[in-house]
């Protein structure tokens, strides 16, 4: 995953956090009024809730789509906004947002990566999607020391008595490719059944029978270790039967969660978890700073992906303000306006 | 007709429960705050209860669906339901549900 950090912060006309069915769509509303984006995820690939937690599902209620699956709708998405060339900025979470003195916005991510822009549109539905923390006493404390939730480097586990936690791809696919550098790898799951692909279980079942990985069908109760170094776990099977590992490291896939993160301090006004904004275009009460999708809300706010987009667009109007002060905004229709056809590559359909 | 709902803190609320309304709409509407981040769509484990007998053997048995999502949830006992995939009947009336950790 290339890291975008850069010395010089990135200049474009928006920003938009979140890659959600929403923060796409208003790629294309910005776009038809020359507006360049650039947008941020925490998820490695584009979709939201669409693509993290729907996208077998089947969706009834895009207006003109009878039927469309989760991962189709953003699919459709980003062949709709193809021609507008939006830049990603995936894996990394918005982490500060300032204003600068000429009024445009400065938004920094944690993987450093800094922008620039008129615009700020927050089309951040649920918040970020992070893993699930294990609620077990005292855990924090071992929480990115030699307790983990994601590999971001294999290495930390050479040599290690470790721990997965989980049935499902993730904790099979790290189980399996941690098992040659670490000390021992040690398997725990609820269930004797697992979600992860037939392939990994097959691989994962060979390994215990040969003697190369333990599988414990258990539920991890309690941690224990000093100083963030983890030192035993207290398992509990179904039997009721209770009992300490000794493992320097713990690895737990539980899945994602939402959660609202920095956002919540970057000076936008909250109604409990959502921002409030101005239903005439969406905007908050930072000018220049918009919220659209799950993330807002307003006197008959619904959570619909249709409402999303109809945000979206009326956002737009307005963020042309900011972006092109020196210009007038021209609207126009898609089906009939030789201009919009040319920024859609669509000359030819005259 | 009506659930009686325990809530994280020991709590019993008495909801109004509407016929194929799922536990969690009714927790919710009833103005409980249960997460229920996917909506309903048996996607998150953020709407997990307890459910003791002699309730727990008047519900349908749980899909695969449902006990794949409960992998994702904490504290899983053999009375863990997702609330979005019990469905409220009329031989339900009265059932008693406890918020389960990672609801709320």
């Amino acid at each position: 995953m290339t890291d975008t950090s850069s010395l010089l912060p990135i200049q474009t006309d928006v920003v938009v956090i979140g890659a959600g069915p929403i923060g796409l769509f208003s790629v294309f509303e910005l776009g038809l009024y020359d507006m360049k984006v650039h947008l941020i995820d925490i998820l490695d690939r584009v979709g939201g809730q669409c693509a993290e937690l729907y996208p077998e599902k089947p969706i009834y209620d895009i207006p003109a789509v009878p039927v469309c699956k989760g991962a189709e709708l953003i699919d459709r998405l980003m062949e709709q906004i193809q021609p507008f060339s939006p830049t990603f900025h995936l894996s990394q979470m918005a982490e500060k947002m300032e204003k600068l003195p000429d009024g445009k916005w400065r938004v920094t991510t944690d993987r450093g990566t800094v922008l620039e822009a008129s615009v700020v549109v927050l089309a951040a539905g649920g918040g970020s999607f992070v893993p699930k923390k294990m609620p077990l006493k005292g855990i924090e404390a071992y929480e990115n020391k030699s307790v983990f939730y994601a590999v971001r480097k294999m290495d930390t586990f050479k040599g290690k008595h470790l721990i997965v936690a989980g049935g499902g791809d993730s904790a099979l696919d790290w189980a399996i490719n941690l098992q040659p550098i670490a000390a021992s790898v040690t398997l725990i799951h609820r269930r004797n059944e697992f979600r992860a692909a037939p392939d990994s279980v097959g691989k994962m079942r060979g390994l215990v029978s040969e003697g190369r990985m333990n599988l414990k069908i258990a539920n991890i109760t309690a941690v224990s270790g000093e100083n963030g170094q983890l030192s035993s776990v207290t398992l509990k099977e179904e039997s009721g039967e209770a009992y300490e590992m000794p493992c320097d490291s713990l690895l737990g896939f539980y899945g994602l969660t939402m959660k609202l993160g920095p956002v919540a301090d970057f000076g936008m006004a909250f109604e409990g978890e959502f921002v409030t904004v101005d239903t005439s275009c969406f905007e908050t009460n930072l000018p220049g700073v918009f919220a659209v999708g799950d993330i807002n809300t307003y006197a008959g706010k619904m959570k619909l992906i249709l409402s999303g987009f109809h945000e979206a667009a009326l956002m737009a109007k307005k963020a042309f303000t900011y972006v092109h002060p020196d210009r007038r905004y021209r609207f126009q229709y898609t089906t009939s306006s030789s201009n919009l056809h040319t920024k859609l590559g669509k000359d030819e359909c005259k | 007709m009506r659930i009686l709902c325990t809530d994280m803190v020991g709590k019993v609320h008495e909801l109004p429960a509407t016929e194929e309304w799922s536990v969690m709409e009714i927790i919710r509407e009833g103005g409980i705050p249960m997460l229920a981040q996917c909506g309903g769509s048996c996607a998150c484990a953020t709407c997990h209860i307890y459910v003791k007998e002699p309730w727990k053997s008047k519900l349908p048995a749980p899909s695969e669906e449902e006990i794949g999502m409960l992998d994702g949830a904490f504290e899983v006992t053999d009375e863990s339901r997702l609330g979005c995939q019990v469905f409220f009947t009329k031989d339900l009336d009265g059932l008693e549900v406890t918020l389960a950790p990672g609801s709320m």
